[in-house]
C-alpha cells in the first residue's frame, strides 16, 4: 500500500494537470480573460448544445412521391429527344400512369429498334448489377419503362447528395458560419445552425426546390380546353403562380436553371424588386437563339410548375443576362435569388421535426446550470466531510479534480455539452463519490474487525474494487445505449455520462490512493480517524 | 472532529424478517402502477405524439385563463397551455395539424404572430415541432433502448455472478421502471426525451445499488459457509447499510440541488431520477436480496468459480 514509486505520482499528477489545463478554455471562454489565455495552450473547447447556444435544429424528409414522379418526367424528355433522333420513331399515347412511362409504336416493325434506344437510354447502377429502369414490350407494341428499386434508390442517394450541398450553399452562401448540414438515414437531411433568431427564414429558402425553366407559351391551345386542363399535344398545362388561372406552355425547355451562372435581386425600371439572372455560356446561346427565333411571342418563366410571369420576347436577348419579374418583395425576391444561384433541389425537401430555442433561454439554462453545479458539488462536499473527516477532505479533492478532467476530456474530444448534459454532470459528481463511499465504508468496516491500519486500508480498497468495477459496467452499458439511440441532447446526457465513469474511477480509485498512501507514509498516523 | 455516522456502528436490522410483507407491498404497488398506467395512459410530450410545442415568456405576468382562451380562440384543435416555472413563461401545446407538416408550419407562425401582436413584449423562448412520422421513430428507438439496456444489465450480471441473480436484477429493475412510470401517470408530468434519459440513468443507477449489494452476499457466501441464507443476506445488507444511505443521500442531494434551482427544461429529468434513487434504494434491499432466496441461491453456487477470480480486476 505504501509502495507508491515516484513515476506513479508524477504521472498522476500530470494527468491531472493537463486535465485542469484543457478545462479552462471552456470556463473561461464567455469572460473577458479568454483574451488572455496563452496561445501556446491548448485552446480545446466544450461545443455547446443548441439547447445551450440557442438556435435552430431542422430535419428535412425527401418527398420521394415528387422524386419518382421528376425521373419518370425525365425519362419521357429524353425518350423524346432520342426518338426525334435519326431515324426517327412515330410513337403515340405516351403515358407516365403509375409510375411508368409507356408508348404505343406505330409501326410494328420498328418496335425492335425502339426498344434497343430505350435500353440505351437505360444505366447500369454501380455495383449491383442491375439497371436502372426495367424496358419491357406489353400487347406487342407497346414499350413499357419501369423504374427499378434499385435505380430508384441509387437516385435517391445521388439526390441527397447534392441536396446536402445545395442546401448548405443557401443557408451559409459565404461559407463562413458554423452550421451543421448532414445526410441522415437514406432520406434525410439535418441542418443545425446555432444562433439564429428566425427559423422561419430558413425553412423558406430550404423549402423552395427552385426548379427554373423559360418555355414558349403555346398560343395554338384552345383556351376551354385550357380551363379544363387539357393541351394540344407537346404542351401543358401549368398553373400561375399567383392563383389567376392557368397557360398551356410547350413542353419543351427552353433553358433551365441549370444554366444560370448568377442570380441576384435588382429592381426594375418601375422601382419593383425583380431577379437579375446571367446565364452560362451554354445557357446564353440557347436563350439568345430561341429569343431570335420567337420575336413578338411570349414565353414562359416557371418556378417549380407554376408560371411566375409570362412577358413577351420583344427582340433578341443576346448578352446572356435577363431578369424575372413577379410578384416580389424584396425579401422573397432575395430569397429566390439565393436559391437559384446555388441551384436548385434535386428533390424537394419537407420539414419533419424542428427544435428552435432562443438565444436567451439558452444562456438562461447554462446560468442556472452553472450555479446548480456549483451548489450542488459544495453541499457534496459538505457531507462527505463531516461524513468522513480526512478521508473525506481526499474524496473531495478527487471530486473537484474529477469535475475539471471531466470537462478537460470533453473538449480535448470536441465533444457538445447539451442541458440534459449538464444534469448528467451533477449526476457524475453524486455517483463518483459512491467509489470513495464503498471504500471508506469498507475501511471503517475492516478497522471495526480489529484489523491494523494499513492492512484495513489495503483491504477496503482492494474489496470495493470489485463492487465498483461491476457497478461502472452497468453505467456503460446503459450510457453506451442511450449514446446510440438517443437523439441530439439525449446523446450528451450520455457523453457526459461515458467520460464520467472513466475520469471517476481514475479520480476516485487511483487518485485517492495516491494520496492517503502519501499521507500515511509522511504522517505515520496510529490510527485511522474514519 | 466527530465524524458523522448516518448509520450507527453495531447496526443489525432483521430486513428479511419483513421480506414477504415487503413482496405484497411492492407486489400490489407495481401491479397498480401499470394498471394505473394502462388506464389512464402517459402524458407523453410532442417528442412522441407528435405536435408542437412552443414556449413564451411575456414581460408582465399573464393570466392562464386569458392566455388559454386567447389560444382556444385560434381554432387549433385541442391545444394545452401550461405555466413554465413562474406566471411569466408558459408552454402552449399543439396537436398535430389534421394537414400534415406543412401545415404544422403554418400553423406555428400564426401561434406566433397572434402572440405578439396581443401582448407586446412577448418572445418566443422555443419551438418544437415534431411530425407524427418522426415522433413514432423516437417512441420505438427510445422503447428499445430502455429494453435494451435492461436486458444488456441483467445479462452482464448473469455473466458475472450466477443466473439467479441475473433474474433478480431484470426483476429489481422492472419493478424500478414500472413505478416509476406509475409516478408520471399520475402526476400527469410530461414525458419527453429527457425522461427516457432519466429511465435509462435509473436502470443504470439501481443496478449499482443491486451490484453492490450482491457483491457482498457473494462474498459473504464464500467466507460463511454454513450459514442460513436469510441471515446472511441480513448480514450483508448490515454491513452494506451504511454505504447505501451514505451514497442515496450525496445523488440525492446533487439532484435535489438541481430539482430546485436547475433550469427548469430539465425539471422531469431530475424528479425522475431523484425518484428513481429513491425507488432503486428499496428494492435493490427488498428485491433483489429476496429473489435470491426464493431462487434457492446457496453458498456452493459458488463454490466452481474460484478459479475465475483469477480473472477479476486487480487494484493495481
Amino acid at each position: 500500500m505504501l509502495e507508491f514509486p515516484r513515476w506513479k505520482v508524477w504521472l498522476i499528477g500530470i494527468v491531472v494537470a493537463i486535465g485542469v489545463l484543457l478545462s479552462v478554455p471552456s470556463l473561461i471562454a464567455s469572460t473577458p480573460l479568454a483574451s488572455h489565455w496563452p496561445k501556446w495552450l491548448p485552446g480545446y473547447k466544450i461545443n455547446l448544445g443548441l439547447d445551450l447556444a440557442g438556435g435552430s435544429h431542422l430535419l428535412f424528409e425527401a418527398d420521394s412521391a415528387d422524386m419518382q414522379k421528376q425521373r419518370v418526367q425525365q425519362m419521357q424528355d429524353s425518350v423524346e429527344t432520342e426518338l426525334r433522333h435519326d431515324p426517327p420513331i412515330q410513337v403515340g399515347d405516351m403515358s407516365t400512369a403509375g409510375g411508368k412511362l409507356s408508348f404505343l409504336v406505330r409501326d410494328p416493325t420498328q418496335v425492335d429498334a425502339a426498344v434497343e434506344r430505350m435500353r440505351n437510354l437505360t444505366k447500369p447502377v454501380a455495383l449491383t448489377g442491375n439497371r436502372d429502369w426495367d424496358v419491357q414490350v406489353v400487347d406487342s407494341t407497346r414499350v413499357v419503362l419501369t423504374p427499378t428499386p434499385t435505380g430508384t434508390a441509387q437516385a435517391l442517394k445521388d439526390a441527397m447528395g447534392v441536396a446536402r450541398d445545395v442546401v448548405r450553399r443557401r443557408i451559409d452562401p459565404g461559407g463562413t458560419r458554423e452550421i451543421t448540414v448532414q445526410t441522415e438515414g437514406n432520406n434525410r437531411v439535418l441542418v443545425e445552425v446555432p444562433g439564429i433568431d428566425n427559423p422561419e427564414e430558413l425553412k423558406k429558402l430550404v423549402g423552395q426546390t427552385a426548379r427554373l425553366e423559360f418555355k414558349l407559351v403555346d398560343l395554338s391551345a384552345n383556351p376551354e380546353d385550357v380551363k379544363a386542363g387539357r393541351a394540344p399535344p407537346g404542351s401543358e398545362v401549368l398553373p400561375m403562380a399567383d392563383g389567376s388561372g392557368a397557360i398551356a406552355v410547350k413542353r419543351r425547355v427552353m433553358v433551365s436553371g441549370e444554366q444560370i451562372s448568377k442570380a441576384q435581386q435588382s429592381f426594375d425600371e418601375n422601382g419593383r424588386p425583380d431577379i437579375a439572372l446571367t446565364f452560362d455560356s451554354t445557357g446564353a446561346r440557347r436563350f439568345g437563339r430561341a429569343t431570335q427565333e420567337n420575336v413578338g411571342k411570349p414565353f414562359a418563366i416557371i418556378l417549380d410548375g407554376k408560371v411566375l410571369s409570362f412577358p413577351t420576347i420583344e427582340g433578341p436577348i443576346l448578352g446572356g443576362s435577363a431578369s424575372i419579374t413577379g410578384n416580389f418583395t424584396v425579401q422573397s425576391a432575395n430569397e429566390l435569388a439565393v436559391s437559384l444561384q446555388s441551384g436548385r433541389l434535386p428533390v424537394k425537401l419537407n420539414v419533419i421535426e424542428e427544435r428552435s430555442i432562443g438565444p436567451d433561454l439558452g444562456s438562461d439554462s447554462i446560468r442556472k446550470g452553472a450555479i446548480a453545479s456549483g451548489v450542488s458539488i459544495v453541499a457534496v462536499i459538505i457531507f462527505m466531510l463531516i461524513t468522513y473527516g480526512r478521508f473525506g477532505v481526499y474524496a473531495n479533492i478527487a471530486l473537484v479534480v474529477n469535475a475539471f478532467l471531466i470537462l478537460g476530456l470533453m473538449a480535448m474530444f470536441n465533444a457538445t455539452l447539451t442541458l440534459p448534459g449538464i444534469a448528467g454532470f451533477i449526476l457524475t459528481i453524486g455517483a463518483a463519490v459512491d467509489a470513495n463511499v464503498l471504500i471508506n465504508e469498507r475501511i471503517r468496516e475492516e478497522i471495526r474487525r480489529g484489523r491494523r491500519m494499513l492492512d484495513a486500508v489495503e483491504t477496503g480498497y482492494r474489496e470495493a474494487m470489485r463492487a465498483i468495477f461491476d457497478a461502472n459496467v452497468t453505467h456503460v452499458i446503459s450510457a453506451s445505449i442511450m449514446a446510440y439511440f438517443g437523439s441530439g441532447p439525449v446523446r450528451g446526457f450520455a457523453v457526459v455520462l461515458l467520460v464520467g465513469v472513466v475520469t471517476s474511477v481514475f479520480t476516485a480509485v487511483y487518485f485517492t490512493r495516491m494520496l492517503v498512501a502519501l499521507w500515511i507514509r509522511r504522517a505515520r498516523p496510529r490510527m485511522l480517524h474514519i | 472532529m466527530k465524524l458523522l455516522k448516518l448509520v450507527p456502528e453495531g447496526t443489525n436490522l432483521d430486513f428479511m424478517r419483513w421480506r414477504n410483507l415487503a413482496l405484497i407491498l411492492s407486489l400490489i404497488a407495481t401491479v397498480t402502477s401499470i394498471g394505473y398506467t394502462v388506464y389512464r395512459g402517459l402524458n407523453l410530450g410532442v417528442d412522441f405524439v407528435g405536435g408542437q410545442l412552443i414556449r413564451v415568456s411575456f414581460e408582465q405576468p399573464v393570466d392562464v385563463e386569458q392566455l388559454r382562451s386567447r389560444v382556444d380562440a385560434m381554432h387549433l384543435g385541442d391545444a394545452g397551455v401550461s405555466s413554465f416555472g413562474g406566471p411569466k413563461t408558459y408552454q402552449i401545446r399543439l396537436p398535430k395539424p389534421p394537414g400534415g407538416d406543412a401545415a404544422a408550419n403554418s400553423v406555428a407562425t400564426k401561434v406566433k404572430q397572434e402572440i405578439t401582436r396581443d401582448y407586446p413584449g412577448a418572445k418566443i423562448e422555443s419551438v418544437d415541432t415534431v411530425s407524427g412520422k418522426v415522433s413514432e421513430e423516437l417512441a420505438g428507438s427510445s422503447a428499445t433502448a430502455i429494453a435494451l439496456a435492461m436486458v444488456g444489465i441483467a445479462l452482464y450480471i448473469w455473466f458475472r455472478f450466477e443466473w439467479q441473480f441475473g433474474v433478480g436484477a431484470l426483476l429489481t429493475l422492472a419493478h424500478d421502471i414500472s413505478m416509476t412510470l406509475g409516478f408520471f401517470a399520475f402526476t400527469r408530468l410530461p414525458v419527453d426525451l429527457n425522461v427516457v434519459a432519466a429511465f435509462l440513468t435509473i436502470v443504470g443507477y439501481s443496478l449499482n445499488d443491486t451490484v453492490v449489494i450482491y457483491d457482498r452476499i457473494r462474498e459473504d457466501l464464500r467466507k460463511y459457509r454454513r450459514m442460513a441464507i436469510l441471515p446472511l443476506i441480513n448480514l450483508s445488507l448490515n454491513e452494506t447499510l451504511a454505504r447505501t444511505v451514505v451514497t442515496s443521500m450525496t445523488v440525492l442531494i446533487a439532484l435535489g440541488v438541481l430539482m430546485v434551482i436547475g433550469p427548469e427544461v430539465i425539471f422531469g429529468l431530475a424528479i425522475a431520477i431523484f425518484l428513481g434513487v429513491l425507488i432503486g434504494t428499496y428494492s435493490s434491499i427488498y428485491i433483489s436480496a429476496p429473489v435470491l432466496v426464493w431462487l434457492g441461491v446457496k453458498p456452493d453456487s459458488f463454490l466452481k468459480t474460484d478459479k475465475d477470480e483469477a480473472a477479476e480486476p486487480e487494484t493495481a
